[in-house]
């Protein structure tokens, strides 16, 4: 079967028109978990597929779209995607945050700040910010409805009891608009304060799990702390090696037997940019 | 110097193509054609027919061949493409006491009307190796009888007749479609059935056989078990009447269970049922003891906590397109949370007062 037996985007209207439904749902009641169709994908539940339906139903002809994973454009699983939506949708793709209209991200927020009229889609593994404290979908659903989330404060409480922090490092819990407790993905919780007052719209999609939320452009999102130990947004206390930086959030690379290691930018496409306008880091060639 | 972890494109296309090289094996053996395994392979057929919920024996072929025999890649080759067909609509319900029998066997009567047909079993066949197959595949022909055109009742209607089982009154109600709505819990019965007709065989029965072992003990016995093909039917509004567009092979599990009352329910024989595409019955059976164990609670039975009466851990977890996607997930990068994590741990450690791990080289 060629590529133009499939639909624009590979998803036909009936099922775009549901899940922008639901994008529309989760919009209006912003960190809501919209239940939502989701359909089989050509890659594996758990692999992006509730970011590429979402992406499948936003995108375009005229958008220009970039996928990231990790951070990084180079990736496996997003080239894979973004090569994907090349051939089903002939969308233009672009590696600069700044030239995106839609950008679909697994487990970062790009260090350079969104604007308005750009779409944030993350793809999210599991949906429920309970789920860990109550396997049972139909009890989160209530606790959500009854707005009971004294468990989640309860296993704040007890890592800064046992460990004098809150040992959540990334998929750290955020409050939205002060109503519902969401999940922000699994992003390092350095990236949670960028979600707030966000200028692009942030949607959110879990296919195996069958939801979709959202959190409309400048809404309010609050990570989960105590007043006496407040958040804080922590990364690798370093440099990048290549480009410099020190706001940027790093990854950890071992470069030789013994171990050796060095820092360098997750978000390639801000180190890149940094690098080309002649900054250096100690590590540079 | 570190070097970037660039090239993911060309290591895609690299392995893609040392797939398909390793797909096709040695490419002095002869290539295996879909015809081949559908003819040969045919109760791998009938399970990615099952579980990838579409009836199409050449595409099923196709997939476990582009899939190398992995069955559940197979299964979620034809899902995925399963998903991209438009609906024209919903058949007719099948009846199956309309069934031409290629095997039929009660474990509750040692006779019933319509006979027991053994069929192409493996059951009494002992399990040695045939080592004449690895020689020349020739068989020789077996017996043949023409299938009598008969209405083969079901034998629990014969129980039924006597108010021994609990009825199972005929329900137009329209049955919901998870593979167009989200899973929403309650579910009813219908949702239940659907979701266990194309569950993994494997979790199936491992659930089935729990209840066999006691947890959620339900007493089965296959009251009825047959399978050979039905007619499909679908009303076609053009004509206002519905006409036969084909025949599907179906493998349909009906149990007897025990059951002593309650404080709503007379004693009484109940009902689990399983009905599964192709020849499927290890599957059928294992469905229908499940459905039974899951009907716990419209039976007043006790909930005992068993894995098998939990509707929400069943249905969430019998899928094995979305668990093993959400499995093989972990093979993708995570080395920003588990930077994060590393972070974390080093600050514990530091403040537990923990010896600083070593730099580098000596």
């Amino acid at each position: 079967m060629t590529e133009n037996a499939y639909n624009f985007a590979y998803l036909d209207e009936q099922t775009k028109r549901m899940i922008r439904r639901a994008i529309l749902k989760g919009l209006a009641i912003p960190g809501y978990q919209v239940p939502f169709a989701s359909r089989e994908m050509p890659m594996p539940y758990g692999w992006g597929t509730g970011g590429v339906q979402v992406s499948a139903a936003v995108l375009t002809p005229e958008d220009r779209f970039k996928v990231i994973d990790q951070g990084a454009d180079d990736t496996t699983n997003a080239v894979s995607i973004r090569s994907f939506f090349q051939r089903t949708a002939g969308v233009a793709t672009t590696t600069h945050t700044q030239e995106a209209t839609v950008i679909q991200t697994r487990h970062r927020i790009p260090e350079e700040p969104l604007n308005e009229g750009q779409i944030l889609v993350y793809q999210v593994p599991i949906p429920e910010p309970l789920r860990f404290l109550e396997p049972r979908e139909t009890e989160t659903r209530k606790m959500h409805a009854l707005e009971e989330y004294g468990l989640m404060h309860v296993k704040l409480y007890e890592d800064i009891a046992r460990h004098g922090h809150i040992a959540t490092a990334y998929a750290y819990p955020v409050k939205v608009e002060g109503r519902y407790v969401m999940d922000p993905s699994p992003i390092p919780k350095f990236d949670n304060p960028k979600m707030s007052g966000n200028a692009a719209i942030q949607l959110f999609g879990a296919g195996r799990e069958q939801r979709i939320y959202a959190l409309p452009p400048y809404t309010q999102v609050v990570s989960l702390d105590f007043e006496d130990h407040p958040f804080e947004a922590s990364k690798a206390d370093h440099p990048c090696g290549l480009c410099g930086a020190d706001d940027s959030y790093l990854d950890e690379v071992i470069v030789d037997d013994a171990g050796g290691r060095m820092f360098v930018c997750s978000d390639t496409d801000f180190c890149d940019a940094r690098q080309s306008a002649g900054f250096k880091g100690k590590d540079a060639a | 110097m570190y070097v970037a972890v660039k090239g993911g494109e060309r290591a895609i296309e690299n392995a893609h193509a040392w797939l398909a090289e390793e797909r096709r094996g040695d490419p002095s053996v002869d290539a295996l054609s879909i015809e081949q395994i559908r003819e040969q392979l045919s109760l791998a057929v009938n399970r990615v027919m099952a579980e990838g919920s579409l009836y199409d024996a050449d595409l099923a072929a196709l997939a476990i061949k582009q899939a190398r025999g992995d069955l559940i890649e197979a299964i979620f080759l034809i899902r995925a493409y399963r998903t991209t067909l438009p609906r024209f609509g919903g058949s007719a319900p099948v009846d199956t006491g309309r069934m031409t029998c290629a095997r039929r066997v009660s474990a509750t009567f040692k006779d019933v009307p319509g006979g027991q047909i053994l069929g192409p079993t493996f059951d009494y066949t002992h399990r040695l190796l045939d080592f004449k197959l690895a020689a020349d595949g020739d068989v020789p022909d077996a017996d043949t009888r023409s299938a009598e055109p008969t209405h083969v009742p079901h034998v629990t209607a014969f129980l039924n007749r006597e108010g021994l089982i609990e009825d199972a009154p005929a329900d137009d109600t329209p049955p919901p479609d998870l593979t167009r709505e989200p899973l929403e819990l309650p579910a009813s019965r219908a949702l239940r059935l659907q979701a266990l007709a194309r569950a993994d065989e494997g979790f199936t029965l491992g659930m089935a056989y729990s209840t066999q072992r006691g947890y959620a003990r339900n007493h089965a016995f296959v009251g009825e078990l047959r399978i050979g093909s039905v007619p499909v039917e679908m009303d076609i509004p053009e004509l206002g009447f519905a006409v036969e567009i084909g025949e599907i092979e179906v493998t349909e599990c009906e149990t007897v269970n025990q059951f002593k009352g309650s404080k709503t329910e007379p004693p009484q024989f109940t009902r689990g049922y399983g009905l599964v595409f192709g020849q499927t019955e290890r599957k059928a059976i294992s469905m229908a003891l499940v459905d039974r164990a899951l009907r716990w609670e419209e039976l007043g039975e006790d909930n005992q906590g068993a894995p098998a009466q939990d509707a929400e851990f069943v249905l969430y977890h019998g899928d094995n397109i979305q668990a093993t996607g959400f499995l093989e997930h972990i093979k993708l990068p995570h080395y920003v949370d588990f930077q994060s994590e590393l972070e974390l741990v080093r600050k514990l450690r530091r403040e537990a007062g923990a010896p600083p791990v070593q730099e580098a080289a000596e």
